[in-house]
């Protein structure tokens, strides 16, 4: 296989049919745990490494299950993988563990992982399906990095709080306060900070890619048209 | 057709049964390889809590073995049993970590535990949990603010009852402007805590009666009988 279906995984994955702010799925975890970038990408790591794992689980036995029961072996798969990781994470990221608490066990109902593997995962080999659930979940994570950092920064006026957690108490040192003796601006902290920051983020992202497409000029007409076609887009 | 209709059931079910299987062993494997690790790392964050309020000064004990379980009680504002940890210096009990509930915070429960000097001072207390306003009412917490400080060496002897509110209401305590339910909830919380260890002080201190038994693991030694409501 060459290198281009890859690219393009990627490229589908991290900005064309962008979890977040694209496909918009998965808002659970997006809408709650996005109150600071540590917060909101540690659990968007959490989720890349779940897709991967039950992306790469799911395709090479693709061709061995039963399709009548392929739903539930899915879930099941998935489940099982979020579970160990969830182990590991008590084990090796208390701090981070304690934080992100129910979130990580729901990230068996994220609709995004079922749907990647669903679509995917059980119609391709083994590495092209790793390959999309990192960038499906990456394309997450980032999002969860940069509202977490909108609403931290508007929130809180810092930035990395809580990288103790992941580190250690070195840790503390890192955070970087852009506004010192600032008294916090609730709403970006609360849930309607959430929804506001969401909808800049997608508006600003259909800002890009209309603008993308002006440029490409007639291009744009056949990318409107589906979602799956190699149609290359110049950003 | 009946025929094959159960031959294809029962052929699904054993493939579905087959992925249970293995899910399953996967599951219990990293159950055990993690298990003691987690145990581990509980207990030491556990300990970091417990020595944010008991300096270490103040016991030289295996406090998180030393344990006595306090019943559910309206002085703690718990409503299931809840396990108390005992320092002791050289075998002289020193001071007890309780856990308390204040149930009118501002947005439900703030949960806290209390640890209290043998002398019947308090050594420190600290927000376990709560749901109070971001960037209002959370001062409460030691990691945003010192408030909570406000009670470190707070006894009877150093306020009378009626001390025992914000200065608002007419107490000694400090508050924030702006959110005054969350602290007068702790400082309730704290002022009941106080008068249960008075009530029940040779109890909680009581020797622990039966070191943990194998069998059923459990740490707490005697159980505290609540008399006093």
């Amino acid at each position: 296989m060459s290198a281009q279906p890859y690219k393009e995984i990627l490229h589908n994955g991290l900005w064309k049919q962008n979890t977040g702010v694209v496909q918009l799925l998965g808002m659970c975890p997006v809408l709650a745990v996005s109150t600071s970038v540590v917060n909101g990408f540690s659990l968007g790591l959490a989720t890349v490494l779940v897709m991967v794992l039950s992306n790469a689980a799911v395709s090479p036995i693709r061709n061995y299950m039963p399709n009548e029961i392929r739903i539930p072996v899915f879930v099941l798969i998935i489940s099982v993988l979020v579970t160990v990781v969830q182990y590991l994470m008590n084990a090796y990221l208390y701090g981070l563990y304690v934080v992100l608490g129910i979130f990580i066990p729901l990230i068996v109902t994220n609709c995004i992982v079922l749907a990647r593997v669903e679509a995917f995962a059980s119609k391709n080999p083994v590495l092209p399906s790793a390959v999309d659930g990192l960038a499906m979940g990456l394309g997450l994570a980032a999002v969860l990095a940069i509202l977490g950092g909108m609403r931290e920064i508007l929130g809180h006026g810092t930035l990395l709080s809580g990288l103790d957690l992941v580190f250690g108490d070195a840790a503390k040192a890192w955070v970087i306060t852009l506004i010192p003796d600032y008294h916090g601006f609730l709403i970006a902290i609360l849930p309607p900070g959430a929804f506001i920051g969401l909808g800049l983020l997608i508006a600003c992202r259909n800002f890009l890619t209309l603008r993308g497409e002006r440029k490409a000029g007639g291009n744009a007409a056949i990318s409107h048209a589906d979602g799956g076609v190699a149609v290359s887009h110049i950003n | 057709m009946r025929k094959t209709l159960a031959k294809a059931s029962v052929r699904t079910a054993l493939s579905l049964l087959f992925f249970a299987v293995i899910g399953t062993a996967v599951l219990a494997s990293t159950f055990s390889l993690t298990h003691d690790l987690i145990v581990k790392t509980e207990e030491a964050a556990k300990l970091k809590l417990i020595m944010q309020v008991v300096p270490q000064s103040l016991f030289n004990n295996d406090i998180l073995a030393d344990t006595v379980t306090v019943e559910a009680s309206k002085q703690l504002g718990t409503d299931h049993p809840t396990t108390a940890y005992r320092a002791r210096l050289q075998g002289k009990p020193s001071a007890v970590v309780l856990e308390a509930i204040a149930p009118d915070g501002y947005s439900g429960r703030i949960s806290l535990i209390i640890a209290i000097r043998e002398d019947s001072s308090i050594s420190g207390v600290r927000v376990v949990s709560h749901k109070e306003t971001p960037g209002l009412g959370d001062y409460i917490e030691f990691a945003r603010n010192r408030w909570i400080s406000v009670f470190d060496g707070a006894s009877h002897a150093r306020y009378k009852e009626d001390d025992w509110n914000v200065k608002k209401d007419g107490g000694q305590f400090d508050y924030m402007a702006g959110a005054t339910i969350s602290p007068r909830a702790i400082i309730k919380a704290v002022h009941k805590a106080l008068h249960y260890y008075e009530e029940n002080r040779s109890r909680l201190f009581a020797p622990a009666a039966a070191r943990p038994s194998a069998n059923n693991g459990n740490r707490s030694g005697v159980q505290v009988q609540e008399v006093k409501e």
